[in-house]
């Protein structure tokens, strides 16, 4: 019976491989012979760019056109096989995003801040710790590649793992820190069902998930740096806090740009550390993305949570467009 | 003079300052540890001692039994071959899609190619909850639940953005001459494409591919409304079912845990050094 299973999924797999193959091959032979016909100059390249982008168009492109459609419906679990779509449905969607309760008490803003103020804390953890521990790495030392190993671990055991082990080292008997805190002689701290420490153990618990990316990528940016600029800086007689301030931060730049506008939108759309953590689905601890998950698989509010979603996604591209306009992060790309 | 010549040299740092820095990294590693530690040590608990008290990491009477049990009495390996079978399938898929994409960035100017770019950008910034309405009403008019088409090609797609700015980057880093030269000698540009550029980028080729079969490895959310029969679930599946009886599978969950953790933790450490290069040389010459 198992082998059975084992044939089956091989043989689905198989098939899935030699349905994609078959498309590219499809898509190139008929570019290259709409390129032959009309003469193209450059068909090599949209022959090169095509796969990619057909494949983005139908899994990505489509899924949110689709979801743009929700937006402008009443869907819901009532209305499941028969929503109206309209401008009206649309606008009492997007008005009730910013009017009424995303669940049932808390509102748009409160989560919003939340939001925000959790993408602060963390990245800006994420980038301290991560640099800081990558400066001390980064020199010849004893133990040099011990440490990095250890340190990396948090990034390579895959967060559903970690999530779900952080959520009970937070359990109010048998979770490690309260265990501590007895031992100590303080009262045990109620980490799930009280909403401030529940936001803080998902900070506790996200910031030991995020660092090891970090400090790899300064990692790499700091051996790139090469070891002359800091002879130079030292013959002209910097101290050490002036050859991180003036060579290290500046030449590492190009490399943090791209890092943090990643960080922020990774974490601002972070989903198992807040799902995970907040057990008792607080919604005063709620983050966006959660109260999304719940407005749409909890509370089968289709069309409401497609508005929200469309508000969460409009906020960080807003956001992003405007970070990478103030750092010129994609100077690179732009030549 | 001679104490500031003495300075420059590497490794010269003063011994406060080394003591320092092994104090501040030794406690890091403890913090990094400690989790992974404890789960450790739940999977080394007998049954009737799963939920303790104690610090203890070799929990008193400690035995294999929940490794046993995980592995003989559930369908470990069955959800570690179903995740594994559907990883690799997506890291090639992806990588196979991303690489030439890349290829035409890096090489041609074309009218849309920086929009193309922050298009990229922009997918990663779609909340991961907001796609799963639509993609399990799309698999579900093509017949995809409870296959592992829809799963392979919505994480290969998925895979493609993140691989692309990559690849790029990496490419950016190999100089036009060395293709100019082999062009001259009457390659075409395909051939230069796959027997210059491919090779030259290997490390990151292996890092998109490492981050691309992650990225399935260890999805949840997709997995979660796309399999709905046993035997076809992926180990993340497989571990929150587990979880779902929290009381009586505790035990198995950390034991499963330790053992799904292994080969990737694994993975990562071999693969840390290319991790370093590959994610950075490209933004580094693209200055």
């Amino acid at each position: 019976m198992r082998t059975g299973i084992i044939a089956t999924s091989l043989g689905q797999v198989g098939g899935t491989i030699f349905f994609i193959l078959g498309g590219v091959l499809l898509l190139e032979v008929l570019l290259w012979g709409v390129g032959r016909v009309f003469r193209m100059k450059n068909m090599l390249l949209y022959m090169l760019l095509a796969p990619g982008i057909v494949g983005l168009i139908l899994l990505v492109v489509y899924p949110l056109v689709f979801e743009l459609a929700l937006a402008f419906s009443n869907m819901s679990l009532r209305t499941f096989k028969h929503p109206t779509f309209g401008i009206k449905e649309g606008i009492d969607n997007f008005v009730r995003v910013f009017t009424r309760p995303v669940l049932k008490q808390t509102y748009f803003f409160p989560i919003f801040f939340r939001t925000v103020l959790w993408t602060v804390i963390q990245v800006s953890a994420h980038v301290t710790l991560g640099l800081g521990l990558a400066i001390l790495l980064n020199r010849p030392m004893f133990l040099k590649n011990i440490y990095k190993a250890f340190l990396i671990l948090p990034w390579a055991i895959p967060d559903i793992i970690s999530g779900l082990a952080w959520r009970g080292e937070f359990h109010y008997e048998y979770g490690v820190f309260n265990i501590i805190l007895t031992r100590l002689g303080a009262d045990p701290i109620p980490w799930k069902s009280d909403p401030l420490w529940n936001f803080i153990a998902m900070n506790i618990t996200n910031i030991w998930l995020g660092v090891p990316f970090m400090m790899v990528i300064s990692l790499g940016g700091l051996q790139s740096i090469s070891k002359e600029y800091y002879e130079a800086a030292q013959i002209d007689g910097a101290t050490s806090a002036q050859k991180l301030w003036y060579v290290t931060l500046p030449l590492l730049k190009p490399i943090l740009t791209p890092a943090v506008i990643l960080g922020v939108i990774w974490t601002f759309n972070n989903f198992n550390v807040p799902y995970f953590i907040n057990q008792n689905e607080l919604e005063s601890s709620d983050l966006l993305v959660t109260a999304l998950f719940r407005a749409a698989f909890e509370y089968n509010q289709y069309g409401f949570a497609a508005a929200f979603a469309f508000v969460v996604f409009l906020v960080l591209l807003f956001f992003s467009l405007w970070y990478i306009r103030i750092t010129g992060g994609l100077k690179g790309v732009k030549e | 003079m001679k104490r500031s010549m003495k300075r420059i040299t590497i490794g010269g740092d003063p011994l406060w300052f080394r003591v320092f820095t092994h104090a501040v990294l030794i406690v890091a590693c403890v913090i990094a540890l400690f989790p992974i530690l404890r789960i450790v040590s739940v999977s080394l608990r007998p049954g009737d001692r799963l939920l303790s008290t104690s610090l203890r990491i070799i929990p008193e009477g400690a035995t294999l039994e929940n490794y046993y049990n995980v592995l003989f009495k559930k369908d470990f390996f069955l959800w570690l071959w179903n995740s594994l079978v559907v990883s690799v399938t997506t890291a090639f898929i992806g990588l196979m899609l991303a690489s030439t994409a890349a290829y035409g960035f890096s090489r041609w100017n074309f009218p849309g190619k920086k929009a193309g770019l922050v298009f990229l950008l922009a997918t990663q910034m779609i909340p991961a909850s907001m796609m799963m309405i639509p993609l399990y009403i799309l698999a579900a008019r093509l017949g995809f639940i409870n296959t592992y088409r829809g799963l392979v090609l919505a994480y290969s797609v998925g895979s493609i953005p993140f691989s692309v700015w990559i690849l790029k980057g990496y490419y950016d880093s190999i100089s036009a001459s060395l293709e100019e030269a082999a062009m001259i000698d009457g390659a075409t540009r395909m051939q230069t494409f796959y027997r210059i550029i491919l090779p030259l980028s290997l490390p990151g080729l292996s890092i998109a591919f490492l981050f691309n079969f992650m990225s399935a490895w260890k999805d949840f959310l997709l997995a979660r409304i796309m399999l709905q029969k046993d035997f076809l679930f992926t180990w993340p599946l497989g571990l929150q079912q587990l979880q779902g009886q929290f009381r009586t599978s505790w035990g198995m969950f950390a034991a499963a845990s330790i053992m799904v953790a292994i080969p990737v933790v694994a993975l990562f450490l071999y693969t840390s050094r290319y991790l370093i290069s590959g994610l950075t040389l490209g933004s580094v010459k693209g200055d």
